[in-house]
């Protein structure tokens, strides 16, 4: 197979894995190549990176694919041209020689010291002798993942929380978990290599998994994504407007385009050009179920929460449970969002006696709290699953409150499927509002979205 | 023109050495390929990995001027590309001479000498090749990307009443992003992608002792540690390389010869810039330093 060809086809392997790449981005690719040296490996990837993956998610899988799928073509031209490993003798399955006189301790050590320094070919010239070391034929489970972990148990090699790799009067620092998923990538690929050259054959490809494809990120980071689309959703709302209203009705004239204007008229000032008008700054209420229901939702919507206190000055929260509580001054007060948390599930006291949602009873406690405030320029929004144990949705209440509302909007953290099922009664409200399903932030975007697409004048 | 181009990778990677930045492997790579395709860049990154920076590196380097463009929320094509300066043709308009027929006015009015360039302008203008950055393309409204499009696939601006300009030279563009908002598909089409990251630990060191020479050795290995373990903490803001850099300044000044306990706290202010991520630092970091 042509090489050019082989580009193409990582293409479309890169395709296949949702990596929006057209005619365009190959042609770059190739513009690329004709500048750099093929044969240097590092130059060669970094420049089909630079022009096929563009953003850090692509780049991921782009790493994955481009990994396997050279990896693949290799040993697939292996197999055709017959090569194979040099010290394989027959009755020898597993291609890997050699390993059998190194020592344990002295493997080991090594191997510590190339996975610290971050060495790729002596890490990947140990996991063979490892594997020739640990993964004696025969004994293979014949599942690479399997393997993977019994070598990397059987050479003492632990991730940070389970306490240092080596001995504990080790001076050394212990291994991330990043530097030791490293090394066993590198013994997947010789374990898998190994199988490869005894079977002499290719198994299927897979395509990527959820799991490998997601950016390596701990829950708190989740935080840090839902802080980011609420920094989006601020800079929407702050320039909302300036395009649908603005220009009309106005006092201040503005003098540079009036005269700009003039030009037509000969430096005559016939048609006064005025100054845009600011938008007014959108007063949000929002109300946010805490019961026990929405327990895992609601810690993502005190953050949205929380997130949007930094942002809007009129802005104006409710927790509820059974009763409704304000907790406009909490979130004012407390900077960090743990503190906020913990204050409100300290000194809210919103459920009464039995802990479960009463939504008929905190629409009227909202309404006869807020009523006066509320004007068609307000957004309320609502944010829980709709569940009302049984007791009466009250959708009449609410509806009210949403008449008086310029706009009303709810987040509902179940799946849609989900929706109206049980003691779901998101139908009823549904009605009077535009209502969401909110649980990646992926889903919180969208409703960005919508919440600052112009409705009015 | 030709001759400012980089004949390899290497040359790259010597050459913004040379000029004060201390690239990681894909940066020259593709710092490299701008130049030699003529290609726009798209940096993307945290805050104070150095984007910016690479800019004026290259425009050290290459020896081009740097013509720069700060995005901001509103920011329009008048403030970008062109405009006319209205003055000036009214003026010329009231100073006209009895007679004039309108052809000749209008003509004349509406040429070069009434255009005020900006900085898109005059990157396509000028008769050095130069780098052009567009600092925090995000900022932006996609709309504004969607000005860019024309500019950055075939290097020229088509002004209504003018006609097209089209660049004399080759301008090799920036584009940085601090990644708050997804950018178009066609813009990114467009570019080259780099992503630029906290570098690993013996990179740091060696750009913290570029930018604070005299800091001691052992000092600077222990600092670079800690702004590592800093990084792995969940915080608000993450210190980047810009902070250790300020750091590494801010102890010299100091003159400390080693990150006591008591000197970290003191200190500490300059890598981390809230007060939740002052108090989680303190508890994580500090205490460690202190064993």
């Amino acid at each position: 197979m042509t090489f050019d060809a082989q580009v193409v086809q990582l293409g479309e392997a890169l395709r296949a894995e949702g990596v929006a790449i057209g005619t365009s981005e190959l042609n770059d690719a190739f513009a690329a190549l004709s500048e750099v040296p093929w044969a240097v490996p590092d130059d060669f990837r970094e420049a089909l990176a630079a022009t096929l993956a563009k953003s850090p998610e692509d780049r991921r899988v782009f790493d994955l694919v481009f990994d396997r799928f050279f990896f693949r073509a290799t040993e697939a031209e292996a197999i055709r041209q017959g090569v194979r490993e040099g010290g394989l003798q027959a009755g020898e399955e597993d291609g890997i020689t050699g390993g059998e006189r190194i020592e344990l301790d002295n493997l080991r050590e090594q191997l510590l010291q190339a996975i610290r320094d971050g060495d790729d070919a002596a890490m990947r010239d140990l996991a063979r002798l490892a594997i020739a070391a640990f993964g004696r034929r025969g004994e293979g489970s014949g599942v690479l993942g399997v393997d993977v972990q019994r070598i990397r148990r059987a050479l003492g090699l632990r991730s940070e929380p389970g306490g240092p790799v080596q001995d504990v009067e080790a001076p050394d620092p212990p291994l991330t978990r990043d530097q030791i998923r490293r090394f066993e990538a590198h013994l997947r690929r010789e374990l898998e290599r190994a199988q490869i050259e005894r079977t002499q054959a290719l198994p299927p490809s897979r395509p990527l998994t959820e799991l490998d494809r997601a950016l390596p990120t701990g829950p708190l980071q989740d935080l840090a994504a839902v802080h980011r689309v609420v920094a989006q959703l601020k800079r929407r709302l702050a320039t909302q407007g300036h395009e649908t209203r603005g220009r009309k009705r106005h006092a201040h004239v503005d003098v540079r385009r009036t005269m700009r204007a003039s030009l037509q008229t000969g430096g005559v000032p016939v048609v006064l050009k005025f100054r845009p008008r600011r938008p007014r700054r959108p007063e949000l209420y929002v109300l946010c179920d805490v019961s026990t229901s929405v327990t895992s939702a609601s810690v993502f919507f005190l953050s949205v929460l929380h997130a949007l206190h930094d942002a809007f000055r009129k802005m104006r929260s409710f927790v509820f449970v059974e009763r409704i509580s304000e907790v406009t001054d909490v979130f004012e007060r407390e900077r960090s969002f743990r503190a906020a948390s913990e204050a409100i599930s300290k000194d809210a006291g919103v459920a009464d006696v039995s802990g479960y949602t009463d939504y008929g009873r905190v629409w009227s406690e909202f309404l006869t709290q807020v009523e006066d405030d509320l004007h068609p320029r307000a957004t309320v929004i609502v944010l829980g699953d709709a569940r009302t144990n049984g007791r009466d949705p009250r959708a009449d209440v609410f509806a009210r409150v949403a008449e008086r509302a310029g706009r009303t909007f709810w987040l509902n953290p179940e799946p849609r499927l989900y929706w109206n099922y049980g003691d779901s009664v998101i139908a009823s409200y549904e009605r009077f509002c535009e209502a969401y399903e909110c649980w990646t932030t992926r889903q919180l975007e969208d409703f960005v979205k919508a919440l600052t697409r112009p409705t009015w004048d | 023109m030709s001759a400012t181009l980089p004949a390899s990778v290497d040359d790259v990677h010597a050459g913004l050495r040379a000029a004060g930045y201390l690239p990681g492997e894909s940066t020259a790579l593709v710092s490299y390929l701008a130049a030699r395709l003529g290609k726009p860049v798209l940096v993307e990154g945290p805050a104070g990995v150095g984007k910016t920076e690479l800019a004026k590196a290259l425009s050290r380097y290459l020896d081009r001027r740097l013509v720069r463009l700060q995005c901001y929320e509103g920011l329009d094509e008048a403030k970008a590309l062109y405009e006319w300066n209205y003055r000036k043709q009214l003026l010329r308009i009231q100073a006209e001479a009895e007679g004039t027929g309108w052809d000749a006015v209008q003509d004349d009015i509406f040429g070069e000498e009434f255009l005020l360039s900006r900085p898109l302008m005059q990157a396509i203008a000028a008769d050095e090749p130069v780098v052009l950055l567009i600092d925090e393309i995000d900022k932006t409204d996609q709309e504004f990307e969607a000005m860019l499009l024309e500019l950055l696939s075939d290097f020229q601006i088509t002004i209504p009443e003018l006609g097209r300009i089209e660049a004399r030279t080759h301008p090799v563009v920036l584009l940085t992003s601090n990644n708050t908002r997804e950018l178009t598909e066609a813009l990114k089409r467009r570019c080259l992608y780099l992503w630029l990251d906290y570098p690993d630990t013996e990179h740091e060191l060696e750009i913290v002792r570029l930018h604070a020479p005299e800091l001691g050795d052992t000092v600077a290995r222990k600092l670079v540690d800690v702004v590592h373990q800093v990084r792995e903490l969940d915080l608000k803001k993450p210190p980047s390389i810009a902070e250790s850099i300020d750091w590494a300044r801010a102890l010299l000044l100091l003159g400390a010869d080693d990150i006591s306990q008591d000197v970290f706290r003191e200190t500490m202010s300059i890598i981390v810039k809230h007060r939740t991520d002052l108090d989680t630092v303190a508890e994580r970091v500090g205490v460690r330093l202190a064993a």
